[in-house]
């Protein structure tokens, strides 16, 4: 029960701070749900990246703890890494799908990594790729696809190990509003089914539409929450047009 | 553990197909390695034929006892009864002073020339064959120095002085092939930690996102390790292939040297065994070039 009652992710106290002497990170500290939907928002070089890093484990904190999952990440040393990078997706603003591999081999890459058996990773993939509605590209290659549909692909690596958290670093910095509004509802979809979902963007336009908790970070320093009650309720699939969603927003 | 046995076997077939994509790059590195590999294997099948060589004269090493004139063939019987009981000797012939000199009269060309002698001048001699484990050069020169020491022997004969430069030169030339063999397969862990290097550094972003989802740093590590095992099993059966193809060019003339010496010596290959212990030797020292490699540049390597 207690497992519940947990943050999903805790910041206390976190610091990060560059070798070069940059201050990414100033004494944040974040609590975000279990099952929960989080934007996080800010400009370039405001901290969210770093912030990103420090869940991913590519960066250690300076100062502060980490907790993620039930696991303070000061005690994941090097070698166990990867176990931990396992419980969590991934999602990047060049997707970072690898060139030359089929769609199926770059989304079941998550499950040869751990080592799951061959037949269950046929299953998976297909059942990812038909969540992010990509099951007919298996067989392409990266390059065959969309940009819109390359990020999907990179969804569906994200959640083919159905990872509790699920990260994602500008999904839709590459994309125009329509596709970015198709990824997001694929996020939103995830999360509606319990995965706890953190989502740095600096497109406010768009994430207004989703409701969901937003956390502004202005020079490493968290500035402000908007809890979900405060934020204007939309349904996302009439706000295509941004004309029409910046007249409502001005009233 | 079957899932885990699957993908290595993946892994093994996937990197075999990786390096067909390039076929040149690959035969290059396979070349290089066959070559640095045949030669060591060349010299150490040389050594193996020269020792064989020897082998046979170690055999033909007898003693001559050439006995007195003046012990008769009985005494000389008597001595070679009492010598059969030496352990160091293993049989013995004696050649009676008739005996040597009615096969002399018949195949010197001097035979008109020995009928004028009244008596016979060659004495009663004493072939021993030793025991094959005492036919070292310094074993005879003992047992020869006791032998000579006897009232009825006159001159022992013994040959030992090209036998023993013969050893030592063999020893040295096994010595010096050890030592180029080591750096050949120095040489070929070199090569292949070098081509595994460049291979890691164009796969910079394939391991990057690899351990971005979670791969391990042995599951990252194990394309480029099957990679440079399949380049040093490449090479190792290039260099069998060398090998057995200059066996095979040298066989004739080599059996020809031999039948003018009057020897039924020919050449001897690799054969099976050393071919396959060629094989594991390329293999092994791929795996390891590899691994050393790998090792040190994947650790490197680290999603930003």
């Amino acid at each position: 029960m207690t497992a519940t009652a947990l943050p999903m992710i805790r910041f206390q106290n976190v610091f990060k701070r560059y070798p070069n002497g940059r201050e990414a990170l100033i004494n944040l500290s974040l609590d975000v749900a279990s099952g929960e939907m989080v934007f996080l928002t800010g400009h370039s070089g405001a901290g969210k990246s770093t912030l990103l890093k420090l869940l991913a484990l590519i960066e250690r904190p300076t100062r502060g703890s980490l907790v993620v999952n039930g696991q303070n990440l000061a005690t994941v040393n090097r070698s166990k890494i990867p176990a931990y990078r396992r419980q969590l997706g991934m999602v990047f603003q060049d997707h970072k799908l690898l060139a030359d591999r089929s769609i199926f081999d770059n989304v079941s890459l998550p499950l040869v990594v751990a080592n799951t058996a061959p037949r269950d990773v046929a299953k998976r993939v297909r059942a990812a790729l038909d969540q992010v509605g990509l099951l007919k590209y298996e067989q392409a290659r990266p390059v065959e696809l969309s940009t819109g549909e390359q990020q999907r692909v990179g969804l569906a690596r994200a959640v083919v190990t159905k990872p509790p958290l699920l990260i994602a670093d500008e999904p839709t910095g590459n994309l125009d509003p329509d596709l970015s509004l198709e990824v997001m509802n694929i996020f939103r979809r995830f999360q509606e089914v319990g995965v706890t979902v953190l989502i740095a963007s600096h497109n406010v336009q768009l994430i207004e539409h989703f409701k969901a908790r937003r956390i502004h970070l202005e020079g490493g320093r968290l500035i402000e929450e908007f809890p979900v009650a405060e934020q204007p309720l939309f349904d996302p699939a009439r706000l295509i047009d941004t004309a029409h969603l910046a007249d409502r927003e001005s009233t | 553990m079957n899932a885990w046995l699957a993908r290595h076997l993946q892994t093994l077939v996937g990197t075999l197909g990786r390096l067909s994509q390039q076929p040149m790059a690959s035969l290059l590195t396979i070349l290089v390695m066959g070559i640095a590999l045949a030669l060591p294997a060349c010299l150490n099948v040389l050594v193996r034929n020269a020792q064989a060589v020897s082998g046979d004269w170690n055999g033909a090493l007898d003693v001559s006892v050439y006995l007195k004139t003046s012990v008769n063939a009985d005494t000389a019987e008597r001595l070679m009864d009492t010598l059969k009981r030496r352990s160091d000797i293993k049989s013995i012939k004696l050649i009676k002073a008739e005996a040597a000199l009615k096969e002399f009269r018949e195949h010197s060309g001097f035979g008109e020339a020995l009928q004028a002698l009244s008596d016979n001048p060659l004495p009663n001699t004493l072939v021993i064959t030793p025991v094959e484990n005492l036919a070292s050069p310094a074993a005879l020169n003992a047992m020869s120095d006791e032998l000579r020491k006897l009232s009825e022997v006159d001159v022992v004969q013994l040959d030992t002085a090209w036998v023993q430069r013969y050893l030592a030169m063999l020893d040295t030339v096994r010595r010096m092939v050890t030592l180029v063999g080591l750096l050949l397969a120095l040489g070929v862990v070199v090569i292949v930690g070098n081509t595994i290097r460049l291979d890691i550094q164009n796969r910079r972003d394939e391991i990057e996102v690899t351990k971005l989802v979670g791969g391990s740093d042995a599951f990252v590590r194990r394309p480029f390790l099957y990679c440079g095992f399949w380049y040093g099993l490449g090479g190792g059966l290039l260099a069998w292939l060398v090998v057995s193809i200059s066996v095979a060019l040298l066989a004739g003339p080599v059996r020809k040297i031999a039948g003018l010496y009057g020897s039924q010596f020919s050449l001897a290959g690799l054969g099976v065994l050393g071919g396959v212990a060629l094989l594991a030797a390329g293999a092994g020292l791929g795996w390891l070039g590899s691994y050393v490699a790998a090792t040190r540049h994947l650790r490197a390597i680290e999603p930003k």
